[in-house]
């Protein structure tokens, strides 16, 4: 189908393509970001100087922001974006298994996000009972808000976004076990697809209790069970909800970091020009962390009021789970080891990331543990660590990949010199911001509460809050100025000659840039070698050969059918 | 290699191109995506229901009254829904066996059959929830209705869409004839008699 064929209505609106879909997954994904980095500044304008918000508006502002960044950003551009842009070029398809199902997906997320914002407008306001949706707060609206309409609204929202990914999952699983190309077999998928099967298992195994338990929520609500409200008379369980909750809320976080892990994984073989250190390593690592993440939810509640018995499993269970972490961390540092690494600006941005990774990785057993935890559990320790391991994933890792597949995607290339200093602004500001909340955890500043009038003891650290809200100011400006930059090369930036710029292997860079419809014309793909052939130290580079892509492109021959009905 | 064909593609390095095949060298030999898509969905919604059965469980374990309360459900209806949907179960086999015979009159005729199966399961449960809220057990009036007007709904709906989209594949297949539609319909079917084996023994016979 050429261009000149479809309108313009089904081309670039309700297109069933993966890469228009994954663009638009994108994009709105840019955009909410913009929204929730709005929200940050202003809450935490607040922290700096209390008083410019009501403590209700602070609340609200706190609970979207993170609502926000994790189901209307990370989610929609790590497996929306990446995961459609990517899983039909990598594993040589012509579009994901089905397309129309993509579609909706997309338009479902679209409509999630109008209903997010229409929720922060209504009477009463928007939900202000934290992104954890715990009852009483979410159960009980009028009682305790009095934001009733804003609170359904919120729900619907989050249920709609749910679906939405539920179906892009469906239809990632089906695409990268059934549309695989001649010769790519599981265990040579790049580490990426790897990481997209396991991130959409992950989730429709955990994202189904929790919307069990929204079923439950709304029949609370609506019914008037006491499924999870206590009343005189009637006795619910608060704490099953935050089990559900927390049984996907866990399993998430890893949901949208092995896609981040897998976009690292691909930048570091590429740029370092030999094989990553142990492929299989990688995947099996992610493997049995993602199994295990199916049981170490609880650790979110040890001073919820559960069994302190079954608290010391969680704990073991937790501190397990940080061994496949490990050693994939380390696995993927040994790919850095003999290396002739270039320092190109996705590079930067990986390295950067890796690097917080460590940082929010190793933070996170302190919480895991749970007598540390009793101590930990609701300071900014627990805020400084989660934005360690989610900021990472979802702005240093996601801008590292937009870097790297930039060329790939638009045609177009980034400017690198602009995306080191973007690179290092970042990392410089995001540590301002973060790293000073595990001191002031330390010094036992509970979260949640928009000033620090209550807390005497903790008035002579108000300047270390100046200071966080400062950086925050700085690393919004900065990543404003990459939007706007974003927008302006996807259109007006220089166009790249070389379907290859980074001499990596993997099939999508066999393509052209930006790939046709269909993206193989009247070739196909086909796998000859494993993901990550690069010459150092090897066999290769005693062939003299630098890399070795994947596959190769073979053209289709026409049947006898289209041969005649080409002639005739 | 002689390159007796014209590569098509535009802005492909030459180094890209690995020779001519044909056609049918490529197709894939895996399972069709229909079938593992729907497996995937399937597995989706057994946990919901699971997580769902779990609850009640939960709840039951501290609840002292479940068990004498479970004596006002209405056994009788509920036996005669579970014949209609095991009867159901066996029309949807039939439809599936006589599409994969490719005999389509007959597979459309079963298709319409399990509908309407669905459907007389819908309107008994309909009047057992009438019966029911006439004697005043309402979804709050304790943990056990609580239960069991949600869970049974849930699956209510679940039939209810099961009839839908049987009627959507019956719709379908006549042009169509789609073997693996009417494969996921017949699925889709299963999973939800077989969450009724699991609520009836736990509202009804406890």
């Amino acid at each position: 189908m050429s261009a000149a064929e479809t309108s313009w209505v089904k081309q670039y609106l309700f297109s069933t393509d993966h890469k228009v879909i994954g663009k638009q997954y994108l994009l709105t994904g840019l955009f909410m970001a913009l929204i929730g980095g709005i929200l940050a500044v202003a809450f935490r304008t607040n922290l700096a100087s209390p008083g410019v918000l009501s403590d209700s508006a602070y609340l609200r502002l706190v609970t979207y922001h993170g609502s926000i960044m994790f189901f209307w950003v990370a989610m929609p551009v790590l497996l929306g974006g990446f995961g459609n842009l990517l899983i039909p070029l990598m594993i040589g398809a012509r579009d994901m298994a089905f397309p129309t199902l993509n579609m909706l997906s997309y338009w479902t997320f679209v409509v999630s996000a109008i209903v997010l914002i229409l929720s922060f407008f209504v009477p009463g306001g928007g939900f202000s009972g934290g992104w954890t949706i715990y009852p009483p707060l979410s159960a009980m609206p009028d009682a305790f808000l009095g934001e009733h309409l804003g609170t359904i609204l919120f729900l619907l929202a989050v249920a709609l976004e749910f679906a939405s990914m539920l179906m892009g999952g469906v239809n990632f699983i089906a695409t990268i076990i059934t549309m695989r190309t001649k010769g790519l077999s599981f265990f040579r998928l790049p580490l990426m697809i790897w990481m997209q099967l396991i991130a959409s298992v992950l989730f429709l195994l955990s994202v189904t209790p929790l919307i069990a338990g929204a079923f439950m929520l709304m029949m609370d609500i609506f019914a008037g069970t006491h499924f999870f409200t206590v009343t005189a008379e009637h006795t619910g369980n608060p704490i099953l909800f935050q089990h559900l909750f927390w049984f996907f809320g866990h399993p998430e976080v890893y949901v949208i970091l092995f896609p981040a892990l897998g976009i690292i994984a691909e930048i570091f073989p590429a740029n370092t020009r030999r094989p990553f250190y142990s492929y299989k390593t990688l995947v099996w690592t992610a493997i049995i962390a993602g199994v295990l993440s199916f049981l170490v939810w609880a650790h979110h509640q040890f001073v919820a009021g559960i069994n302190p018995y079954s608290a010391i499993w969680f704990s073991v269970f937790t501190v397990a789970i940080s061994v496949p972490f490990s050693i994939s961390l380390v696995v993927m540092g040994l790919s850095l080891v003999n290396g002739s690494i270039r320092f190109t600006a996705p590079m930067v941005w990986a390295v950067g990331a890796y690097a917080m990774f460590i940082i929010g990785g190793l933070t996170g057993l302190p919480l895991g543990a749970f007598t540390a935890d009793v101590y930990f559990h609701d300071t900014y320790f627990v805020v400084a660590h989660f934005h360690y391991t989610v900021f990472t994933i979802a702005v240093l890792s996601a801008i590292a990949g937009l870097y790297y597949w930039f060329p790939k995607w638009f045609g177009r290339q980034l400017n690198e010199t602009f995306g080191k200093w973007h690179a290092i602004l970042t990392l410089i500001f995001y540590n301002g911001f973060a790293f000073p909340g595990f001191f002031l955890g330390l010094a036992g500043h509970p979260r949640r509460y928009a000033s620090l009038g209550f807390f005497e003891y903790l008035h002579e650290y108000q300047w270390v809050h100046v200071m966080m809200t400062v950086s925050t100011y700085l690393l919004f400006a900065t990543q404003l100025v990459f939007a706007v930059y974003f927008i302006y090369a996807i259109f007006k930036g220089k166009k790249v000659e070389d379907p290859n710029p980074w001499k990596a292997t993997t099939l999508e860079w066999l393509a052209p840039s930006p790939p046709p419809h269909l993206n193989w014309g009247n070739t196909h793909p086909i796998v000859e070698h494993d993901p990550y052939e690069y010459a150092v130290n090897g066999e290769l580079k005693a062939k003299g050969i630098d890399f070795l892509p994947q596959g190769k492109l073979y053209v289709l021959k026409k049947s006898d059918a289209e041969k005649q009905e080409q002639e005739g | 290699m002689a390159q007796e064909l014209k590569v098509e593609l535009e802005g492909v390095s030459k180094d890209a191109i690995g020779g001519v095949i044909e056609q049918e060298e490529l197709e894939p030999a895996g399972a069709p995506p229909a079938r593992v898509g729907f497996w995937v969905f399937i597995a989706g919604e057994v946990i919901i229901l699971l997580s769902l059965i779990a609850s009640a469980i939960y709840f039951r374990l501290t609840y002292p009254h479940w068990h004498e309360t479970s004596t006002f459900t209405n056994v009788i209806i509920s036996t005669i829904n579970t014949f209609i949907l095991l009867t159901g179960s066996l029309t949807a086999v039939l439809a599936h066996h006589f599409a994969f015979a490719d005999a389509w009159k007959k597979a459309r005729r079963f298709l319409l059959l399990t509908m309407l199966c669905g459907l007389a399961f819908v309107g008994m449960k309909a009047y057992e929830y009438s019966l029911e809220i006439h004697h005043g057990f309402y979804p709050n009036t304790d943990p056990f209705w609580m239960f069991y007007y949600t869970i049974t709904g849930i699956h209510g709906l679940h039939v209810f869409a099961g009839a839908c989209i049987l009627f959507g594949v019956w719709l379908y297949v006549r042009k169509t004839k789609s073997k693996y539609a009417v494969e996921n319909a017949a699925l889709y079917w299963h999973f939800v008699d077989l969450v009724w084996l699991y609520i009836f023994p736990m509202f009804y016979l406890t």
